[in-house]
């Protein structure tokens, strides 16, 4: 940490710019595996605390006595050059964390909603609201082992899925996987901006 | 603290026990930032290089402008000092408010972001 002013990259230079990706999905379908696997650190985890000042718009019933909420979310970053960073966000599994899902969301390229054929429901929500939201986004089926395998189009059938919307199967564990899933999904979110602006 | 009560404190303080320390006593009590709203990845770079301990500064502003000679987001502040993220808006708004930090809101905030960035984030992963 031992460098001047000088060496700070010019102030002519493009100024850095962060983006963020959304990897959503039902407990324990591998989120934080992806985030993980693909990101150049280990998974940090960040809190948000619910205070007094937002229980009046949380259903706090029955739980009188807790003072805060803890939502934990894991991320990751990715260097893409000195001057683009992206993140990657897990999103809170809980349901009742949709104010967390709006912050995370707002200004998202994208969003990954990984899904396990075993349990495909888990993932209803998220499909949801990403659909609801009008934020791109793409389902990733995560490999476990023991699941009986579906064809796509089954997947895609069984999820009332836009047919726009990319489809693809992956291992969460895997970094190539994790990369091919994120190139997808920002090439779909390329497109859909596209569209809508043509449509502007 | 001596060090036979830190251990005896680690047997009971785990990951469910929640916050020791309540999350706004860093912050004075205050809940919003003085100034800005800092989203969680609005990127945070110090303005100088060492900050001295001043009236209103505490040891978690210093941590940041310490933490921030790298650039680094909202978020990984939040993560790298342990202290929830509200925590941390508020302590950012007093480094703003005294020069001592630089943001940089995240492009997507702006508006849509440009064909040129998600070129350029495609190329950086087909790189990685």
């Amino acid at each position: 940490m031992d460098y001047g002013h000088s060496e700070r990259p010019p102030g002519a230079a493009t100024l850095p710019t962060a983006i963020k990706i959304l990897v959503a999905g039902g407990f324990g379908v591998g989120k934080t595996t992806m985030v993980g696997a693909v990101s150049e650190t280990r998974p940090l985890r960040t809190e948000e605390v619910l205070t007094e000042s937002g229980v009046g718009i949380d259903d706090l019933s029955g739980v009188e006595a807790k003072q805060t909420t803890t939502v934990a979310m894991d991320f990751g970053r990715i260097t893409i050059s000195d001057d683009l960073v992206l993140y990657l966000f897990g999103t809170p599994g809980q349901d009742r964390f949709w104010f967390v899902w709006d912050e995370l969301s707002l200004g998202a390229i994208g969003a990954v909603v990984l899904a396990d054929t075993r349990r495909l429901a888990d993932c209803f929500p998220s499909i949801d609201y990403f659909e609801g939201r009008g934020t791109p986004f793409l389902v990733a089926v995560n490999c476990f082992e023991g699941a009986r395998e579906y064809r796509l189009d089954e997947v895609q059938a069984a999820l009332n899925l836009d047919p726009e919307v990319p489809v693809l199967l992956c291992d969460a564990r895997s970094r190539s996987s994790a990369k091919e899933v994120l190139i997808t999904l920002v090439e779909h979110a390329m497109k859909v901006r596209d569209a809508r602006r043509s449509v502007d | 603290m001596t060090l036979q009560g830190e251990s005896a404190e680690h047997q009971w303080v785990d990951d469910h026990a929640g916050p020791v320390v309540r999350p706004y006593a860093v912050t004075g009590g205050r809940a919003r930032p003085v100034t800005g709203t800092f989203d969680l990845i609005s990127l945070v770079t110090a303005t100088r290089k060492d900050v001295s301990p001043e009236i209103g500064l505490g040891p978690e502003h210093l941590a940041i402008v310490g933490l921030c000679q790298r650039m680094q987001s909202v978020a990984e502040i939040a993560a790298h000092l342990d202290l929830p993220v509200g925590t941390v808006r508020v302590l950012l708004g007093d480094l703003v408010a005294r020069s001592l930090v630089q943001i940089r809101e995240p492009q997507s905030t702006v508006g849509i972001p440009d064909h040129s960035i998600f070129e350029a984030v495609i190329n950086g992963l087909r790189a990685l």
